[in-house]
C-alpha cells in the first residue's frame, strides 16, 4: 500500500520544469512534462550525483546539469549507451494536487 | 491499420544500417523481412582484415546478432539467396522457394570480388576477399601452405597481404600498375608505402599482368604465370583487383542497371516501390565501395521509407586510410591535379613524411599524406566544405596547430601513443579503451565514440586524437562529421543557419512556433536545441520573443553557477576590476552570514563566493547589493583591465576606464557562448588582451582591437581587426563585432570557432570596411540591450525557482 503525501499543486511545478522536495529519504525531484504528467525521481544522477531537478526537461526525459546524461522520468534509467538508474517514486495528481509516495 | 511490408534483399552493413535508421524514425510502420545469402547476421565487413590478421575473431565483428532481429520483429532468412523478384505481384522468391510479399523492396545486394578471367581462375586455392567465407578460406590456407600471391595492390589487396604475412605466409603482391594504390596515392607516397611494407616482409611485383593460374595434380593452384613468361609459386591466390556490384537479380527483374542498380537522389530505383542502397547501386554514375557513403545513403533511404521525404543523397567525397599497423597514410579528393591546379608539397624522405595538397583557386580539392596524418580530418573537412583557404594558405601545409591543446599529455600523434596513455583528460579515457570500443561495438563515427566512451565528449580538445584513432582503427570506413549540413540536433534535419534564417524571415517568435514551422520530430525538443532556439529567438526578435527559462541551462535559470555538489557560486560584477572598501566589507559580511565555505579571487579580476545553497541565493544577492557578474552565462563575462595611464608609468591610455565603460555598456548581453574582453593600456599587454574574444590594446595614437582569441582548451592568439583613434570608436567596433557574432555564430561556438568558420575577412568586411553596416550592427545591439536590468534584482527573481518543498 502506498502512503500518499500531499506535496503541492500542479501549478507550482512549471511545465518542462521541476521542483525539489526535501524528505527523510533525501531530496526528491518532481518533474512536470509539457503534457502535464508528473514524475518523481531521487534527485541524484546515477553518474556523478548531479541534481537532476536542475536539468532541462524534454519529452519524458531530463538532461543532468553536470554532464548531460539523459535520464528517463518514468523509470529513472539512463538513456543508452549510458548505463545507470536512479530511484523513482510513485506520484499521482488528483484535482491538481500532487501526491508523492515514499514507498 | 494493417502494416506495410518491407522486404530487404541482402543482409549487409548498408542494408541493416538503413533498417536501424528506419526503426529510429518509425518503429512500427513496416513488417520487415530480410533475406541474407550468408549464414551470418550483419557483420562488420571492414573488420575482416583484423580477423585475417588474427587480431579479432568472427564473433567480435558481428554488428547485429540474431537477437537484434528478434527484438525488432524482423523476420530473418539466413542462408537464403533470393532468386527472383516478381515485380507485378510484388513478391520475392528465394532459391529454396521461400516467398515474401512486399509493398516496399530494398535491394542491398552488395558487391562481389572481380575475378580475373584467366585460365585457372576456378582452381581450388583461388579466392576473392569479400566475406567471412573468403577470410576463413585464407586462414585455412595459411595453416597448410607457404606461398601466397595477392593480385591487386589496392587498399583491399594490401590489407589481405598484410594479414596473410602476419599468419606466416610468404606473400607476393602482384600489381598491374607502376605504383601501389594508384587510385589513392601518388607515386611518391606509394613508393614510401611500398618500402614500409617491404620492411615488414612483403614482396612486390609491379607492372605485371597475369597470364594463367597453373594447377597441381589435385586441381589446386600451384603457381602463377605472367604475360612476360615468368612464373612464381602460389598455393593461395587472392584476387583483389576490384569489386563488381551485384546487379544480376535486379537486372533479371527488369530494373535499370548501369554498372550498378541506378538510383535517384532519394535512393529509388526506376521502380518507385523498390529502393537500393550500398555497394550494389550506381548513384550519379558512381558506385561507392567505402562504408561512409553507404551510411549516408542509408540515412536518406530510411527517411523516404519512413515517408518523411525530405532527405537527398547528393554523393560523397571519400577519403582513404589504410589499416595496416604502423603505416599511416591518408588521401582524399582529387590529388592528382591538372593544369588548373597548384600543389603544395612537403617531402621528408629520411623522416618518412610526405604531404601533398592540391589547390584550385584557393580551394583545397585533394590531399595525400604519408607518415604524418594527424591533420587529415582537418584537410578532409576543408575539401568537403570547399572552404576558401587564401587566408591560411602560407600555413596550410603545416596543418592545424594543436599547440597549446591541454589535457592530452601534449600528444598529437595517436599512432605513437600506447594503449595505456590517456587521450581524454576530462573523462579519463585511454587509447586502449577507445580502440576496444570501436572494434567491439562497431563504431564508425566520432559521435558514436563520444557516446560510448565519453572521449572528447566534454571539452573536445582531444577530438583530433580521437578522430585519428578512429580513422586508423576502421580505415576507409571512417566518416568525419559533415559540417556543411550538420543538423542542429537529433530533433531536426535543419542546420543552425537554416533555423536562424527561418526565425528571421518567417518572424518566428517562440520555440513552439519554430519547432512547428520547421517540422521538429520531437514535441518539445531536447537539451541541445531548446537553449539554442531560445537564444536565436531573443537575438533575432529582441523585446518581442519571450524568454523561456525552462529552455535555459540551470546556470542561466538560477543566475549562478552550479557546482559539482549542487551548490552554486556567486560572482558579483566589479566593473573593470575596480572595487571599493564598502563592497569588500559587504562581501565579507555575506560570506560569514551564509557560511560560504570558499572565497576566491578569479582570473577575471573579481571575487567568487563558492558553495552557496540554492535557497540562499536571493538573500545573498540582496545583502551583497551588487549586480550579477554573469559568471555563469553565455553572455559578457568580465572585462579585464590593467592599471593604465592613470597610475602606470608605462601606460599610454586609460585602460581601466575603457574597461569599465565596455563592461557597463554591454552588460546583460546574451551571447552564443561566453564572451570575454580585456583592455590593456600599452603594448606590454598586462591584461592579456591576446587571448580574449575581444582584446584591446592602447597605443600612443589610439587603440588596437584584436578579436577571436582564446585562452581555454585551445590557446589561440587573437587576430588584429582594426586600429582606431577614439573611445567611441572602440565602443562601436567592439559592439558591432559582438553583434555580428551574436547574429551569425552557432550556439555554443566561441568567437574563435565562429571566426575560424567564416574567416576574418568576412568580419572585416562587415565591421571595418562597411561603416554603415557597422553602425547598423551596433545600433541593433544597443536596441537589444535597451531596458535590460540586473537579474539579481528583487523584481527579476522568480521565487519558485529557489524555494524547495518539503514533506
Amino acid at each position: 500500500m502506498n502512503t500518499w503525501h500531499e506535496v503541492t499543486t500542479l501549478e507550482e511545478i512549471p511545465p518542462l520544469g521541476a521542483r525539489v522536495v526535501t524528505t527523510k529519504q533525501g531530496d526528491i525531484a518532481l518533474f512536470r512534462t509539457a503534457e502535464g504528467e508528473v514524475f518523481a525521481l531521487l534527485d541524484r544522477c546515477p553518474h556523478k550525483g548531479g541534481h537532476l531537478s536542475q536539468g532541462i526537461v524534454f519529452g519524458k526525459k531530463v538532461a543532468c546539469p553536470l554532464h548531460s546524461w539523459n535520464i528517463c522520468l518514468d523509470d529513472g534509467k539512463a538513456v543508452a549507451p549510458d548505463v545507470g538508474c536512479t530511484r523513482s517514486y510513485p506520484v499521482k495528481v488528483e484535482n491538481n494536487v500532487v501526491y508523492l509516495s515514499l514507498a | 491499420m494493417k502494416k506495410m511490408k518491407l522486404v530487404m534483399v541482402g543482409n549487409g552493413m548498408a542494408g541493416v544500417r538503413t533498417l536501424e535508421e528506419l526503426l529510429k524514425l518509425t518503429p512500427d510502420l513496416y513488417d520487415i523481412t530480410v533475406f541474407g545469402a550468408e549464414p551470418y547476421p550483419n557483420y562488420n565487413r571492414i573488420m575482416l582484415s583484423p580477423v585475417l590478421a588474427g587480431e579479432q575473431g568472427i564473433q567480435d565483428i558481428i554488428l547485429n546478432d540474431i537477437d537484434w532481429y528478434k527484438q525488432n520483429n524482423i523476420t530473418l532468412h539466413l542462408n537464403k539467396k533470393v532468386a527472383h523478384i516478381a515485380r507485378k505481384n510484388k513478391v520475392v522468391v528465394a532459391e529454396d522457394g521461400t516467398e515474401a510479399e512486399y509493398d516496399r523492396l530494398l535491394l542491398a545486394t552488395g558487391s562481389s570480388s572481380f575475378i580475373l578471367p584467366v585460365p585457372g581462375k576456378e582452381l581450388a586455392g583461388v579466392v576473392g576477399y569479400r566475406d567471412i567465407q573468403d577470410t576463413k578460406a585464407m586462414i585455412a590456407a595459411a595453416e597448410k601452405y607457404k606461398h601466397a600471391v595477392v593480385i591487386g595492390g589496392g587498399l583491399l589487396g594490401l590489407e589481405a597481404a598484410n594479414g596473410l604475412a602476419l599468419r606466416g605466409m610468404d606473400v607476393t603482391v602482384v600489381h598491374l600498375m607502376s605504383w601501389l594504390m594508384e587510385r589513392q596515392l601518388d607515386d611518391n607516397s606509394a613508393q614510401m608505402l611500398q618500402s614500409a611494407l617491404e620492411a615488414k616482409g612483403l614482396k612486390f611485383m609491379l607492372e605485371q599482368q597475369t597470364q594463367e593460374l597453373v594447377s597441381d595434380d589435385h586441381g589446386r593452384v600451384k603457381s602463377i604465370r605472367f604475360k612476360d613468361g615468368s612464373e612464381i609459386p602460389a598455393d593461395l591466390v587472392v584476387m583483389a583487383v576490384g569489386i563488381r556490384p551485384n546487379v544480376a537479380l535486379a537486372e533479371a527483374a527488369g530494373i535499370y542497371c548501369n554498372r550498378g542498380i541506378v538510383v535517384s537522389d532519394t535512393m529509388q530505383t526506376y521502380d518507385p516501390s523498390i529502393y537500393a542502397v550500398g555497394e550494389c547501386v550506381s548513384h550519379r554514375g558512381i558506385a561507392y565501395g567505402l562504408v561512409a557513403p553507404l551510411f549516408d545513403m542509408a540515412k536518406v533511404c530510411a527517411n523516404h521509407l519512413a515517408r518523411m521525404g525530405i532527405a537527398y543523397y547528393q554523393g560523397s567525397v571519400t577519403s582513404t586510410k589504410l589499416k595496416v599497423t604502423g603505416v599511416d597514410l591518408f588521401s582524399a579528393g582529387n590529388f592528382t591535379g591538372s593544369n588548373e591546379t597548384n600543389e603544395i608539397v612537403m617531402h621528408d624522405v629520411s623522416g618518412g613524411r610526405y604531404k601533398k595538397l592540391v589547390l584550385n583557386n584557393n580551394t583545397l580539392i585533394g590531399a595525400v599524406m604519408y607518415g604524418d596524418t594527424k591533420d587529415s580530418s582537418w584537410y578532409f573537412q576543408m575539401i568537403r566544405d570547399g572552404k576558401n583557404v587564401s587566408e591560411i594558405r602560407d600555413q596550410l601545409i603545416f596543418g592545424q596547430s594543436h599547440l597549446g591543446n591541454a589535457g592530452s599529455q601534449g600528444q598529437n600523434l595517436a599512432a605513437t601513443m600506447t594503449n595505456a596513455m590517456e587521450v581524454c583528460g576530462c573523462n579519463g579515457v585511454c587509447k586502449g579503451t577507445i580502440v576496444k570500443a570501436i572494434k567491439e561495438k562497431g563504431l564508425f563515427t566520432l559521435e558514436d565514440v563520444r557516446k560510448h566512451t565519453k572521449a572528447s565528449a566534454s571539452c573536445g580538445s582531444c577530438t583530433g586524437l580521437v578522430e585519428q584513432i578512429l580513422a586508423s582503427t576502421v580505415g576507409g570506413a571512417y566518416a568525419p562529421p559533415a559540417t556543411t549540413v550538420k543538423p542542429l540536433c537529433d530533433c531536426t534535419a535543419h542546420s543552425h543557419e537554416e533555423v536562424r534564417k527561418a526565425i528571421r524571415e518567417e518572424k518566428l517568435i517562440s520555440i513552439s512556433q519554430t519547432m512547428a514551422f520547421l517540422n521538429w520530430n520531437t514535441t518539445n525538443g531536447c537539451a541541445k536545441c531548446r537553449p539554442a532556439l531560445n537564444f536565436y529567438l531573443l537575438c533575432a526578435w529582441p523585446h518581442e520573443a519571450k524568454d523561456d527559462p525552462q529552455s535555459r541551462y540551470i546556470n542561466e535559470r538560477a543566475n549562478a553557477n552550479i557546482q559539482k555538489d549542487g551548490t552554486f557560486s556567486v560572482v558579483p560584477r566589479m566593473y573593470g576590476g575596480i572595487t571599493t572598501p564598502q563592497q569588500l566589507r559587504r562581501i565579507a559580511d555575506v560570506a560569514e552570514k551564509y557560511n560560504i565555505p570558499t572565497v576566491k579571487v578569479t582570473g577575471g579580476q573579481r571575487i567568487d563566493l563558492l558553495g552557496v545553497k540554492k535557497t540562499d541565493l536571493p538573500k545573498v544577492w540582496a545583502d551583497l547589493d551588487m549586480p550579477s557578474g554573469y559568471a555563469y552565462a553565455k553572455a559578457l563575462r568580465t572585462v579585464k583591465t590593467c592599471v593604465g595611464s592613470e597610475w602606470c608609468r608605462f601606460g599610454v591610455q586609460d585602460s581601466t576606464q575603457m574597461g569599465i565603460d565596455i563592461e557597463r555598456a554591454f552588460d546583460h548581453m546574451w551571447m552564443p557562448h561566453k564572451f570575454k574582453v580585456a583592455v590593456s593600456g600599452c603594448p606590454r599587454n598586462c591584461a592579456e588582451s591576446g587571448i580574449k574574444d575581444v582584446g584591446i590594446i592602447g597605443v600612443e595614437s589610439g587603440w588596437e582591437i584584436y578579436v577571436a582569441g582564446n585562452g581555454g582548451i585551445k590557446t589561440v592568439v587573437a587576430q588584429f581587426l582594426v586600429k582606431v583613434k577614439t573611445h567611441d570608436e572602440v565602443m562601436e567596433y567592439t559592439g558591432a563585432f559582438a553583434q555580428l557574432y551574436r547574429e551569425e555564430a552557432h550556439y555554443l561556438d566561441r568567437t574563435v570557432h565562429y571566426v575560424e568558420r567564416v574567416g576574418l575577412d568576412h568580419v572585416k568586411k562587415h565591421v571595418v570596411e562597411n561603416a554603415a553596416n557597422r553602425k547598423a550592427l551596433y545600433a541593433r545591439l544597443l536596441y537589444a540591450l535597451q531596458g535590460a536590468t540586473n537579474p539579481w534584482a528583487k523584481e527579476n527573481i522568480n521565487a519558485r525557482e529557489f524555494e524547495s518543498l518539503a514533506i
